[in-house]
């Protein structure tokens, strides 16, 4: 039998015009309202099995010893596997660094480090099993911070280090280091009036997604295996599981189940290896699936940072130099550490023209929860700094934190700290602009003629003030990111097109891996299909990996490069139909060989709009399909020494105004407003657009006022990983979000579209904690802030 | 595991007594996030959820007697005249959704610091009837929490339901969290004004072992209210007896640093909570003596 | 031990259950319901919320044990269930649907077509979150539409704090919450339109 739960295609629109630049509604969205989506999580299989991971209970220990016996004997389990049963003699994997274990090794690294995998035919009977598996741990000095990894006498985390940055790092507890130097700062700061400086903490913050890690391995009769899994990059895990079983990589057959949300948090692997794995040992489908608990050990977090900053300004407002050091904590494993200080690094300035700058980001090896990708890794860090140090310039300068922005905001044609020119709109001081024109909220909107409404007051429904203590305020922040993957990645999708007639109507068939992770993929892709084929039937495909790599859903990439991929293959489509319809019919109508032919309506026309023929006439029995890999223009890695380098691909940029309550007693946050005004170049899906800036923003308000994961200095041990202790904005803690959308065509684009995941989760950050600043008057150096940090009693 | 479900609060009762290890689950807001977390796996499983008698209150005349499986949304809905102290504490638990479930016989049962019901039970004046095959009890609230997270309920015993004062003055519940919906508490404070016994009570959770009164902060009130005669000229309180009340209350806490809040914002977010309810009850006291004294 | 409950107006009964199973994993992995979620087991997140004898509940915390006999509506059932209640002869909505609101009609740009609600009958609150873009990865989606529908049943003209506080046991973490309230002040807006027609 199959697994219950597979995905089939989605279908939509025999009557739907739905091209790009309409709202057209998600393909999945009946699916997903009824309850018939199926999530990684729901996949069901006849006899499958359970899968259990026993992870550490201590950061950094020797493993003396690992005794199985007692689980295995447990009656309904069929497996139990240590790093000693793996198959080959691979046996570690990552995204860029192969140095995480896909089980143990004698040494774990951080608390919640998987040890030990149990099959068994109930959860219940896989976690008691797990339970009896007996580890002997020796406890090793910890790695914590940037003092203890670097120390003369550190334990290193990772010995014998052969990566590509191991040469040029100054300490092998650093994973990577880039250094940006350009002008000269010293001289500069000789020239400013002002000179500000700062130290800022930007907390460890969870992706969050609702969907918990989950999967279903199927054993395939071939030896192979089937993986049913939710995830943002279907052949970056293949790449890294097929090795491990010892398959080669047609033989592990990957299919995208629904994604419960991702963020980052999916881009590496979590229980993949350990289902295949169970599985082929058993002969038995094997689902795995983390409880929430379990889930904030099974996935990279946002690396938490520690940046200082020097800015300098002449008198009139014009920043004379930028001197900053960002140090990100990686953790125990390299994960997206590289590309994470990769970004902090060249977008460390921000959106802002400055000459003279000294640059230096680092991620450290440590024995914390690894850290790697969370939506705009490393620029929402460096945004949280650099914008609460230009409010502090402005200050300083006595000027108007806008116009201080204002008078320093890139434009095209600004060099970036690389070197590389923004080379298409960057229209930074019109977002500014348009965001603060907007209409301000009323004051005092809780007040009624029946008293207090506490909902629409600091500490809501919990009745702490009805009235008392609050005083509004107001911040601003803008913030720029990168788009694709940069630094001389070989940054590609592949889309495979068909288009044939069925039952009397043209009907398109897109099949691409890109992973649909609720952020609207599949609907913009088969609205770029519908535009270029004028076929209003469009098919997506599962995501699988029969087709060829589309990429990770990250970095804002997708409707860039697989929007791209889609498009391309779709006009090469159409080429093969015109021709074909040139040799079939070009006898009939001078227009074939004369003009410029677009299809539409299902019908091929002049670009006058004369009708020359139906699609289905044109391809009668003939199928016309077309798989093509698309990239979009190269990029090229940074200099180690320097940081100059043309790196990235596109930047994104987005400006936030936040308006807040404070409860200055009690130190209780309430955001009243959070306004966007984000640059998009082109919106393919307006409705889609505007959800992913809200979604964007919100998680920024989170890592402002409440979401941090504590780690213990003492024993580096998660303290709060559940919903109870980590705290996501409630849809009480959110306030009203208004969009204004900017459409300013980037040439070098699809459709002139820029990626818009990311850049609205930059300046969210640091507008909310401006606001906070100038409602209070303190200094509020970090994120989150807490009420403590408010009210002195941290 | 077994899973038990008595169907009448006699084979409840009886049940307890052959277990004793058994865990009560009414709402299962509590139990079943230990069980589901694997943080606990109690041999016996005994559902509360078909004594209908538990889920029913009868408002007495000077007391409401609240089954300890009345869902607090009830109590919001239902109780609040009587009960207003504790029907703005049940309006701070968790979730639409959980208060649903969750009922003041859970909150006790627990007996975290952080249950929101506690600081209103203590405020109001409570008893918790308490009952086993032995025979019935009734443990004043003050005598019910012995330390973190236990209570003096003897091992075969069953809360069956809470005696609570009807409010004769205004009361209030505050709650500090950092969400503005859905969250445990970093401290909660609880104000009763009994007029006609003239006292003052208090409540604080989740800044201290156990729920407390602030006893001290009680007694400095009762005494200035009367010595000043604010009950009778209905007066404003004067600002430093308020605040030396608040500072009282913030001296009570035994607070300390979790992943929550720290000990010092606790002791301080306490006496701000304590000063805000008490200048909301006694303006809601003295608007009250004024419209009675207009109808008189 | 074994379990019998109605699920969906459908008597179900599910054997051999372990008795810390909760009522979400009986629906889940035993009645082939999969709709309700699991997306944090703490009570927490609400995405797991189905009707038990009609009152809005974490599944993730009624042991399945507590569920002997009781009537449980969960997201696969709920456009039967709005249709029962709003009468067999006032049929359910439809894909399509006008709304009143203008900024409903803004939405409403997008196709009318199968896989956006036409002719296939939905609860009016299921309808309003695909026109108003309220879903996106989707797992919080059913435990939303199962707490705005039973709070539209009793409160049919919510103001936007009302929606906030009835939803406040409901995380997302991918819309921001803004187009959900679009959502709910859709469905609402439909709703009073139908009834003043």
């Amino acid at each position: 039998m199959t697994a219950i739960g597979a995905p089939t295609g989605l279908t939509q629109g025999s009557r739907t015009k739905g091209g790009i630049g309409e709202s057209t509604l998600r393909p999945d969205g009946v699916l997903k309202v009824t309850g018939e989506f199926a999530y990684a999580s729901d996949m069901w299989h006849e006899d499958m099995l359970w899968g259990q991971i026993l992870r550490s209970t201590v950061a950094h220990a020797e493993i003396v010893s690992i005794d199985t016996g007692e689980a295995l004997a447990t009656p309904g389990v069929y497996a139990v596997m240590t790093y000693d049963d793996l198959p080959t003699d691979v046996r570690h994997y990552g995204l860029e660094i192969r140095d995480t274990p896909v089980l143990a090794h004698g040494r774990v690294r951080h608390h919640g480090e998987p040890v030990a995998i149990v099959a068994a035919d109930h959860p219940e009977t896989a976690r008691r099993a797990a339970a009896r598996i007996k580890v002997e741990y020796r406890e090793l000095p910890l790695v914590t911070d940037e003092a203890t990894a670097t120390a003369p006498d550190a334990v290193l985390v990772h010995e014998n280090r052969s990566d590509h940055h191991s040469g040029h790092v100054p300490h092998p507890n650093i994973v990577h280091r880039q250094p940006i130097v350009r002008g000269d700062a010293d001289a500069a700061a000789g020239r400013a009036d002002v000179i500000v400086e700062g130290d800022y903490y930007f907390g460890m913050q969870d992706q969050a997604f609702l969907g918990p890690e989950s999967g279903l391995a199927v054993p395939g009769e071939d030896g192979g295996v089937d993986l049913y899994i939710a995830t943002q990059w279907l052949h970056s895990d293949l790449r890294q599981i097929a090795p491990v079983l010892g398959l080669p990589e047609d033989k592990v057959r990957m299919t995208l189940s629904g994604v419960g949300g991702a963020f980052g948090g999916r881009e590496d692997l979590s229980m993949q290896i350990h289902a295949c794995l169970l599985a082929l040992r058993t002969g038995k489908p094997v689902k795995i699936v983390y409880n929430r608990f379990e889930s904030f050990f099974g996935h990279v977090h946002r690396h938490p940072a520690r940046l200082h900053y020097e800015h300098g300004a002449t008198r009139d407002g014009r920043l004379t130099h930028v001197r900053c050091r960002i140090v990100l904590d990686g953790g125990a494993y390299a994960s997206a550490s590289p590309a994470v200080v990769g970004n902090a690094a060249s977008l460390s300035v921000g959106p802002y023209v400055c000459e003279d700058v000294d640059i230096e980001a680092l991620a450290l090896y440590s024995n914390n929860p690894p850290c790697g990708a969370m939506r705009g890794f490393g620029a929402v860090q460096a945004c949280f700094a650099y914008e609460a140090q230009m409010d502090k310039v402005a200050a300083e300068l006595g000027l108007d934190p806008v116009e201080f922005r204002r008078i320093n905001a890139m434009e095209q044609g600004t060099l970036m700290p690389t070197g590389q020119p923004v080379d298409s709109p960057a229209p930074v001081a019109e977002l500014l602009r348009r965001v603060k024109a907007m209409p301000m909220p009323p004051e005092r909107q809780w007040e009624s003629s029946e008293g207090a409404d506490v909902r629409q007051l600091p500490g809501g429904l919990s009745n702490t003030t009805h009235g008392e203590g609050v005083v509004r305020g107001v911040g601003y922040a803008v913030g720029i990111k990168n788009v694709g993957f940069s630094e001389g990645f070989d940054d590609y999708s592949t889309a495979r097109v068909r288009l044939e007639a069925v039952g009397g109507r043209p009907v398109v068939t897109v099949h691409t891996a890109m992973a649909e992770v609720g952020q609207g993929g599949v609907t913009v892709h088969a609205q770029i299909a519908r535009t270029e084929l004028g076929v209003a039937e469009v098919t997506i495909r599962p995501a699988d990996t029969r087709v060829g790599s589309a990429g990770s859903t990250s970095a804002s990439r997708q409707t860039y490069v697989t929007g791209g991929a889609i498009k391309n293959a779709c006009e090469l489509v159409r080429e093969r139909v015109l021709e074909t319809g040139r040799r079939k019919l070009g006898s009939h109508h001078p227009a074939w060989a004369t003009a410029e032919l677009l299809l539409e309506g299902g019908k091929v026309v002049t670009d006058g709009g004369e009708v020359l023929a139906d699609l289905v006439d044109v391809l009668e029995d003939e199928v016309v399909e077309v798989e093509e890999e698309w990239r979009h223009r190269p990029t090229e890695p940074f200099d180690p020494r320097t940081g100059q380098g043309d790196g990235h691909v596109q930047y994104s940029f987005a400006a936030h105004r936040a308006v807040v309550e404070v409860d200055t007693e009690l130190g209780l946050v309430k955001v009243i407003e959070l306004a966007c005004a984000q640059d998009v170049g082109k919106a393919l899906n307006p409705l889609s657009v505007i959800g992913q800036i809200q979604g964007g923003t919100v998680q920024g308000l989170g890592i402002a006022v409440m979401e941090e994961i504590v780690v213990d200095p003492v024993t580096a041990k998660v303290r709060n990983p559940s919903f109870t202790d980590y705290l996501l904005p409630t849809i009480l803690d959110t306030p009203a979000l208004p969009v204004d959308v900017l459409e300013l065509a980037d040439d070098h684009a699809p459709y002139g579209l820029r990626g818009v995941g990311e850049a609205p989760t930059l300046s969210s950050t640091p507008a909310v904690l401006a606001a906070i600043r100038d409602a209070t008057g303190l200094a509020l150096d970090r994120t989150p802030v807490r009420p403590e940090h408010l009210t002195g009693t941290a | 595991m077994d899973f038990l479900r008595p169907a009448s609060w006699e084979e409840a009762l009886a049940a307890k007594a052959e277990h004793p290890t058994a865990v009560p689950i009414a709402g299962g807001t509590d139990v079943m996030v230990e069980i589901n977390f694997d943080h606990r796996r109690p041999d016996v499983l005994m559902d509360l959820g078909r004594i209908g008698d538990l889920t029913e209150w009868e408002v007495g005349e000077d007391s409401v007697r609240l089954g300890a499986s009345v869902p607090y949304t009830r109590i919001m809905e239902n109780l609040r005249t009587e009960l207003p102290g504790l029907a703005l504490a049940s309006h701070t638990v968790a979730s639409p959704q959980i208060r649903n479930r969750g009922g003041v016989g859970g909150n006790l049962g627990t007996a975290s610091p952080a249950g929101d019901a506690h600081p209103a039970l203590l405020a109001a004046g409570a008893e918790v009837e308490a009952e086993s095959v032995r025979g019935t009890r009734r443990i004043p609230i003050d005598a019910f929490y012995t330390g973190v997270k236990r209570n003096s309920l003897e091992p075969d015993e069953l809360i069956r339901a809470v005696h609570i004062r009807k409010a004769e003055g205004p009361q209030q519940f505050s709650k500090v969290g950092t969400r503005n919906a859905m969250v445990i508490a970093v401290c909660a404070f609880g104000l009763a004004l009994h007029p006609g016994s003239r006292t003052v009570r208090t409540g604080i959770g989740s800044a201290a072992p156990t729920p407390i009164r602030a006893t001290a902060a009680e007694e400095f009130l009762n005494a200035a209210l009367e010595d000043g005669g604010f009950w009778e000229n209905g007066k404003i309180v004067t600002p430093s007896a308020v605040k030396r009340f608040a500072d009282l209350c913030s001296a009570a806490c035994n607070p300390i640093d979790d992943v929550r809040g720290t000990a010092d914002y606790r002791r301080h977010a306490v006496g701000v909570m304590a000063r805000r309810t008490l200048t909301w009850t006694w303006e809601s006291y003295r608007g009250a003596r004024r419209t009675t004294e207009g109808a008189a | 031990m074994r379990v019998n409950l109605t699920v969906n107006g459908r008597p179900q009964q599910a054997d051999d259950v372990w008795e810390g199973e909760s009522l979400l994993y009986v629906l889940r992995e035993r009645m082939g319901l999969p709709g309700s979620k699991n997306a944090c087991e703490q009570g927490e997140c609400g995405s797991c919320t189905v009707r038990l004898d009609g009152v809005p509940v974490c599944s993730c915390l009624v042991a399945a044990g507590q569920a002997e006999g009781r009537e449980v509506v969960t997201v696969e059932g709920l456009a039967e269930f709005a249709r029962r209640r709003a009468g067999d002869t006032a049929s359910g909505v439809r894909g399509g649907a006008d709304a009143s609101l203008d900024a409903a009609r803004r939405w409403q740009a997008g196709g009318t077509d199968s896989q956006t609600g036409e002719n296939i009958e939905l609860a009016p609150v299921q309808q309003a979150f695909i026109d108003a873009g309220a879903v996106q990865c989707g797992f919080c989606t059913p435990g939303l539409l199962v707490a705005a529908d039973e709070m539209l049943e009793h409160n049919p003209d919510p103001t936007d704090e009302d929606i906030r506080e009835a939803l406040s046991g409901n995380l997302c973490r991918c819309t921001g919450y803004e187009k959900i309230m679009d959502a709910v002040r859709l469905a609402a807006a439909r709703r009073s339109e139908g009834a003043t027609t």
